[in-house]
């Protein structure tokens, strides 16, 4: 009842072309980056190839993604960690 | 000087052959002498939108492996006698024709034409890419819909990565009505997307089908929107700086007899 009254004085969502327009804007940034999931699972390994220098990582446990926001693009990592090797230390 | 436009889109059903049909039928209105290359090898369409079906003689594979001159295979229009149409193939498939055969075949066409439309197939595979090789001007063609304008950025990624810059916009079936209510895309949003320059707005008009039923384009038709919206982007793509259509809203006692079915 309240929805079909909020629909007739249409204040319960934005214009249609409004929502088309902001969800273009997300996916063609993504669709612009062109990144395959293939490329994706490569620059996932050779980050684990560069991390695994300095400490333990829990290979099966890392994301990795595109995300958005607003207009820009952010890579996001989630990588756990089991374990920090001594180099690291000594290196510094 | 002639020129070499291909018209493309991407998604399919979004107004590409509508589009060549009618822009050739426009630049032979005003006399220049006019090819339209149909390329969508297996799915040929562009004889029907023109009315020219029954005249087929031979097509673009026979002319693209030597079988024919392509003078032999050209269909002369019924009625705008500068305007010809080589139609493609409706049994052979898109590999039959490579994108070095037809540059090679639209440098020696440009001798006797001053435009050469390539009505493009739907994708962005083989066919897409035989499509571009030979086209200077790329006009894209899309909808004010989600869908087709994704599809339009995709193309422009295409085409740049082709090296071909020289990219103009054609958006298609715009309701006026739609988008003064806020649900549909307007122009201002499309160009925003998409940055590249737009040469045609042109609005949804059943005279569209109606003359695709008969096959004669809709530019042809005077009392026609869409016809005008034609009739201006060939002015445009000649040179001449038209201002875009204003479509009239729909008025009130318009939309109270639709209200209550009149018609």
């Amino acid at each position: 009842m309240l929805e079909a009254l909020m629909k007739i004085f249409g204040k319960n969502e934005k214009p249609s072309g409004q929502v088309a327009k902001e969800r273009l804007r997300v996916v063609l940034i993504h669709d612009r980056a062109s990144v395959s999931p293939e490329l994706m699972e490569l620059i996932k390994n050779e980050i684990i190839n560069v991390l695994s220098k300095y400490m333990d990582v829990q290979k099966k446990g890392i994301e990795i993604s595109l995300a958005n926001d607003e207009d820009s693009v952010a890579l996001v990592a989630n990588i756990p960690v089991n374990n920090m090797r001594h180099v690291a230390s000594r290196r510094l | 000087m002639s020129q070499v436009i291909v018209i493309t889109s991407g998604k399919g059903g979004v107004g590409k052959t509508t589009t060549t049909a009618n822009l050739g039928v426009g630049l032979a209105m005003r006399n220049f002498r006019v090819a339209v290359i149909d390329t969508d090898t297996g799915l040929r369409n562009l004889d029907l939108l023109l009315g020219l079906e029954n005249r087929i003689m031979y097509d673009l594979i026979d002319v693209t492996s030597g079988r024919v001159p392509y003078n032999k295979a050209l269909v002369k229009h019924k009625k705008y006698e500068t305007l010809f149409l080589l139609p493609t193939s409706q049994v052979r498939n898109k590999d039959d024709v490579s994108g070095e055969q037809l540059i090679t075949l639209c440098n020696e066409m440009r001798k006797k034409f001053d435009y050469i439309l390539l009505d493009c197939p739907a994708g962005i595979e083989n066919g897409f890419k035989t499509a571009i090789a030979a086209a200077e001007l790329a006009i894209i063609v899309t909808n004010p819909e989600i869908s087709s304008v994704r599809d339009a950025d995709k193309v422009i990624g295409e085409l740049n990565r082709a090296d071909k810059n020289n990219i103009k916009l054609i958006v298609t079936r715009i309701r006026q009505q739609m988008i003064e209510k806020g649900d549909m895309l307007d122009m201002n949003d499309i160009n925003e997307i998409l940055a590249i320059e737009c040469i045609g707005q042109v609005p949804e008009d059943e005279m569209v089908i109606m003359a695709t039923n008969r096959g004669e384009p809709v530019i042809t038709m005077n009392d026609s929107l869409a016809g005008k919206a034609y009739k201006n982007i060939v002015g445009r793509i000649c040179g001449e700086a038209i201002p875009f259509l204003k479509v009239p809203k729909e008025g009130f006692f318009a939309r109270l007899k639709k209200l209550f079915g009149l018609f």
